[in-house]
């Protein structure tokens, strides 16, 4: 069983969606996803029925809340603050 | 824990053949250990010899060794993305011989069993892709046999083969020191996730290819490079990288850590790896090689391997370790966790 | 593997695909190292509070899955214990529900299963075993094939898995089967069973980690009053290495404050009320009763069963089978010594069985736990989780006694 792959609508003809997960392509039905779909939305896959469809943002707000993990962090905890740095470093967040 | 009550028992030899011990893995070996090798043959302790369950045999002849090696082929399906059957039949005996350090190769036998009925067309290709693998690895097919068997009793065709060639030095795929660096020559899982994949109908097909190559020029090049630095050499077909690490230190008194980032794997392998559950690590190669090189001749083989075609993705991945003996331990960049060479029934016949 | 700079869309991969890239953020090192620190302190930090090492559960084979492949267990702290609990559809179907579908397939009855299903042993055969004797069992990936199959003859889909699935089945079935199309449900619902753990005599799980997907469908809101109820911390969690980091740094945090609350974080896929229109469809077809799991006893609203509307879907009103009947005496010396339901209580560990790696392996399996991908045992086995191989000394001594 594909353990929920998130993947990009390519086409959408009633209940049935053409989707792409990491350049496979497969038919999803779309009977059970509580937003309407459409072509260029992400959706998450379990046993061929979309069961969520995935705001592009929505990846953006799961990084930054782990931002936010490390910074409730001791204030004075040198470690946390050169991670962040490294972090800030990489340009992640960008 | 004692089984002597028990009315099943769990482990051991069965009145039947089991699949599993085709497979590769523990069963296979214990069946030719206790089977195959109960009256083997002796050789010298510089020869190579049954028992040494390598990748093949060696015998002194003059200054250097006769090296031979024989393999059964039933790859299903016989025509796969990126290769078939006649091409992999020359490569698996060409890399076999390749990596006991035979890359002067005298000639191949090649044997073909058909099932009554099989496609004359698919036999001509076969034949075709054989005999441009055959000029491609510089291995000429000498001499060979045909049989046909009845409908029903044989599944479309098995090819066996053999091949017999000349080294300066044998070099086995054991015999390991603490510190020797593991490269593989390029991308890994290639050729089992080709074949799954097409099984499983992903629609990859374009995308993802066997890796079934001759990998004579390549084995040339690293062991003029390296000399004696390298220690041993192995191709990671059945059981794939694991179960060839995993060989690798068998009953020795080593382990071997190996770093996930540094592991070349292609971009549709992992998607296909990503979407069937499947480790890359633990399906079938056709056309790679593990090294296990000394430190200090490392660079040098990493350079002649890069060089070469089928090279350009090789790559150092780990090393051996005194720590953990016998087991490969693989990090993750998250964590560790073992490489447990696959064991049991192999999706069916991918080499 | 590096997926280069964050946020660029790593080479070879089709264009377009920025989703890709933002999931191998997921999989970031510098970040899982953060994150790993940040386990460190709070792990501190509760054992300061409450005297005593941390454990909590999760109840969700994928999540099992996706520790055990990163080797995430080898970065915690000592003090820190994650077990996995009763998340294994396939491990905690039990051997009653298993006999029905053998025996319907020894009535000639086509039986169509997920392959995990195909091994587990009943008290007689399995699936896999009949199959082999030439009963009519169809292995499928989707409830998509088993309808395809119904269009020429009668098929019972054996319809296995949690509330996620089990939807699954019943939009298939409001959306106009073939008429042979019929179900045969052992699709189980996880709260209830938490509630069991939370009840259980000597229970030393301070928290959960719950699964995703599932609360992709039912919402975080869902296990609000088993928080307040239970003074225990449910933080639901996502499968990236990251995800599953982020989300037991925010339970252990929740443990050292003492506190006891729902906690999402996996809001790209999970808001509080959940997928309503999945729910509406689940509930429409399903009901829950109380039933055994295979080695946790009785749950209270555990399993799902179709309601009396589809009663002519119902493979077990169609065709009706005693499975006491179906009982072939007493279980083999062997199963009698498989502790797979301590197992997926969290009691004990695979390395606490007798059977595991010996008698018992994914190639010959005793208990469910080693049939299922999903299975600890499995896992355990497949992935050398019994070993412990992160490098640091123990910060406290180990109260299981199991140090590698």
């Amino acid at each position: 069983m594909c353990l929920g792959v998130p993947g990009r609508v390519l086409s959408v003809d009633g209940m049935v969606a053409v989707v792409d997960f990491w350049g496979v392509r497969r038919e999803v039905r779309l009977d059970v996803v509580d937003a309407p779909v459409a072509v260029g939305d992400y959706v998450l896959n379990h046993v061929g029925y979309a069961i969520r469809r995935i705001p592009a943002e929505e990846a953006q707000a799961t990084l930054a809340l782990y931002d936010e993990l490390l910074a409730m962090q001791d204030a004075e905890d040198l470690m946390a603050a050169d991670l962040r740095g490294e972090l800030a470093a990489t340009g992640a967040g960008s | 824990m004692s089984l002597d009550v028990c009315p099943l028992p769990a482990r051991g030899p069965s009145d039947r053949i089991r699949l599993r011990e085709g497979a590769g893995g523990q069963a296979m070996r214990e069946l030719i250990q206790d089977l195959f090798l109960a009256r083997a043959v002796h050789v010298r302790p510089d020869e190579v010899g049954p028992r040494d369950m390598d990748d093949g045999a060696a015998i002194r002849l003059g200054d250097g060794f006769l090296v031979m090696t024989t393999d059964a082929h039933v790859i299903q399906p016989a025509i796969f993305p990126g290769g078939d059957i006649g091409r992999l039949s020359i490569c698996g005996t060409v890399n076999d011989l390749a990596v006991m350090g035979a890359t002067d190769i005298l000639g191949l036998t090649v044997a073909v069993v058909l099932e009554e009925g099989f496609s004359r067309a698919d036999l001509e290709r076969i034949w075709s892709s054989l005999q441009d693998a055959a000029e491609e690895a510089g291995a000429p097919v000498l001499t060979g046999d045909t049989k046909v068997m009845r409908r029903g009793e044989l599944d479309g065709i098995v090819i066996t083969t053999s091949g017999v060639g000349l080294a300066r030095r044998v070099v086995r795929s054991r015999g390991l020191h603490a510190g020797d660096q593991l490269i593989v020559s390029g991308t890994v899982g290639d050729h089992g996730l080709a074949v799954l994949a097409a099984r499983a109908g992903l629609g990859l097909e374009g995308a993802l290819l066997s890796d079934v190559a001759p990998v004579r020029a390549l084995v040339a090049a690293a062991l003029e490079a390296g000399g004696e630095g390298i220690v041993a050499m192995k191709d990671p077909t059945r059981g794939g990288l694991a179960g060839a690490l995993s060989e690798m230190i068998g009953g020795s008194n080593l382990g071997v850590l190996l770093d996930e980032a540094s592991v070349p794997l292609s971009e549709p392998v992992r998607a296909a790896a990503e979407l069937l559950g499947i480790d890359p690590l633990i399906v079938a190669n056709e056309g790679k090689v593990v090294f296990a090189v000394r430190p200090e001749a490392t660079a040098a083989v990493l350079a002649a391997l890069r060089a070469q075609p089928l090279g350009t993705r090789a790559a150092v991945i780990g090393t051996a370790t005194v720590e953990r003996p016998g087991w490969v331990v693989l990090d993750t960049g998250f964590g560790r966790r073992l490489v447990v060479e696959p064991e049991g029934e192999p999706l069916p016949r991918i080499c | 593997m590096n997926a280069g700079p964050p946020g660029a869309v790593p080479p070879g991969l089709p264009p377009g695909l920025p989703a890709a890239a933002a999931r191998l953020q997921f999989r970031d090192p510098a970040r899982a190292r953060a994150l790993g620190e940040a386990l460190h302190r709070a792990v501190d930090r509760a054992v300061d509070r409450t005297g005593q090492p941390v454990t909590v559960m999760h109840v969700c084979g994928s999540h099992e899955q996706a520790i055990a492949r990163y080797g995430l267990r080898a970065s915690f702290p000592q003090a820190l214990e994650v077990i996995m609990g009763p998340g294994c559809p396939v491990c905690v179907t039990d051997v009653p529900e298993v006999d029905e579908a053998v025996a319907m397939a020894r009535q000639g009855l086509t039986v169509a299963t997920y392959g995990d299903m195909l091994r587990v042993p009943g008290s007689g055969p399995s699936l896999g075993d009949v199959r082999g004797e030439g009963a009519p069992v169809e292995v499928v990936y989707s409830v998509a094939d088993a309808l395809a199959l119904a269009r020429h003859q009668e098929v019972v889909f054996f319809a296995s898995g949690f509330e996620t699935t089990a939807v699954a089945t019943a939009a298939a079935l409001l959306d106009d089967p073939p008429p042979g199309f019929q179900v045969l449900s052992a699709h189980k619902y996880i709260p209830p069973v938490m509630e069991i753990i939370a009840e259980m005599p000597g229970r030393r799980v301070q928290g959960f980690l719950a699964a995703g997907h599932a609360a992709t469908i039912t919402g975080s809101g869902v296990f609000e009053a088993f928080c307040a109820r239970h003074r225990l911390p449910v933080v639901v969690a996502g499968f990236e290495p990251l995800d599953i980091l982020a989300a037991l740094v925010a339970l252990v945090e929740q443990v050292a404050r003492g506190s006891a609350e729902v906690d999402n974080r996996f809001p790209r896929c999970v808001s509080r009320q959940g997928n309503l229109r999945a729910q509406e469809i689940l509930w429409r077809v399903f009901r829950p009763v109380g039933g055994r799991w295979r080695g946790i006893a009785h749950v209270p609203n555990g399993n799902l069963r179709l309601r009396d509307a589809f009663a002519h879907r119902d493979a077990r009103r169609q065709h009706p089978v005693d499975p006491a009947s179906l009982c072939q005496g007493a279980p083999s010396a062997l199963a009698a010594r498989c502790v797979c339901g301590n197992i997926m209580a969290g009691i004990a560990a695979p390395t606490d069985c007798p059977l595991f790696g010996g008698a018992c392996t994914p190639d010959e399996p005793v208990g469910a736990c080693m049939v299922s991908m999903e299975g600890t045992c499995r896992i355990w086995q497949q992935y050398g989780g019994q070993v412990r191989l992160g490098r640091e000394p123990p910060l406290l001594p180990d109260p299981t006694g199991r140090t590698a």
